[in-house]
């Protein structure tokens, strides 16, 4: 996947994930893809209803070891 | 065909057609009542310890960051959260048996012990809620849990909007220069009822 944008919330809990997702949205342009990789369990769920909410599109949701990736298109 | 079954047409007819009137001029009125622009949500915060300080400022950047429009009236000892230096915050296990004294250090099975000290014992150690408060301090963290400073500043930058209640910053003694700067208005439950009447989610904290 062709990503225009990686933000690290690592060792981050609620609601520093979602919101650091938010203003590094804020700089994109529509269409680019931001990659955000946490640590925190809660951003599975949070993220999604986050891309719900905002009306950007949650790709994908993926789990490597602690690490939760997620990919979002503005 | 009689006359009855006539009649009956004809009503069959009047009723389909106020049902399709009735139903369009229904969809018509909805369309005008649909709020405008982003949802909106009004918190009233009114506690002044340092772990009451999280929920408002946790929920505040929550809502600001999904894109909604937040105002958080402080009142009572919630006004302590809008003071320059948070770092007089305090939390006390004292009379507060929802809270776990566990240590921020040391092996995993001791930080795993809940030290149920008794409220007779607590209330007479000095410098005993200091000790609780350090204590809670190091466990935010050690769990990456944001500092109160932190989150409030998250909120501001987010365009929360912050109201102190005038009523009680008098019944207290402060002035406006004890709080920061950015205390968008003091205003009273007059001013701030309505806005919580109009919001679509409104919390007690």
């Amino acid at each position: 996947m062709n990503v225009d944008r990686e933000l690290d919330t690592r060792g981050l809990t609620c609601p520093m994930p979602i919101v650091k997702t938010k203003k590094a949205l804020l700089a994109m342009a529509g269409g680019q893809i931001l990659r955000v990789v946490a640590t925190d369990p809660g951003s599975v769920s949070d993220m999604k209803a986050f891309a719900e909410a905002t009306g950007h599109e949650l790709l994908s949701s993926e789990t490597s070891g602690k690490e939760f990736i997620f990919f979002l298109k503005k | 065909m009689g006359a009855a079954e006539e009649v009956t047409g004809l009503d069959a007819s009047i009723a389909r057609r106020i049902d399709e009137v009735v139903a369009r001029k229904v969809e018509e009125r909805l369309a005008q009542l649909k709020p405008k622009g982003p949802p909106s949500m009004t918190i009233i915060a009114t506690k002044g310890t340092l772990d009451w300080a999280y929920p408002p400022f946790i929920l505040a950047s929550t809502g600001a960051a999904l894109g909604w429009d937040v105002s958080v009236f402080f009142t009572f000892y919630g006004l302590n959260l809008l003071r320059r230096d948070l770092s007089s915050l305090k939390v006390s296990p004292l009379g507060n048996p929802g809270m776990p004294m566990k240590m921020p250090f040391g092996p995993k099975w001791f930080q795993g012990i809940n030290w149920d000290i008794p409220n007779a014992v607590q209330s007479i150690v000095p410098g005993f809620e200091s000790l609780a408060t350090t204590l809670m301090k190091q466990t935010i963290k050690n769990k990456g849990v944001a500092d109160v400073a932190d989150l409030r500043a998250v909120c501001i930058e987010s365009g929360v909007n912050l109201i102190a209640c005038q009523m009680t910053v008098d019944l207290f003694g402060f002035s406006q220069s004890d709080f920061i700067a950015e205390v968008s208005e003091y205003c009273g439950a007059t001013k701030f009822l309505p806005m919580a009447q109009k919001a679509d989610v409104s919390l007690f904290i």
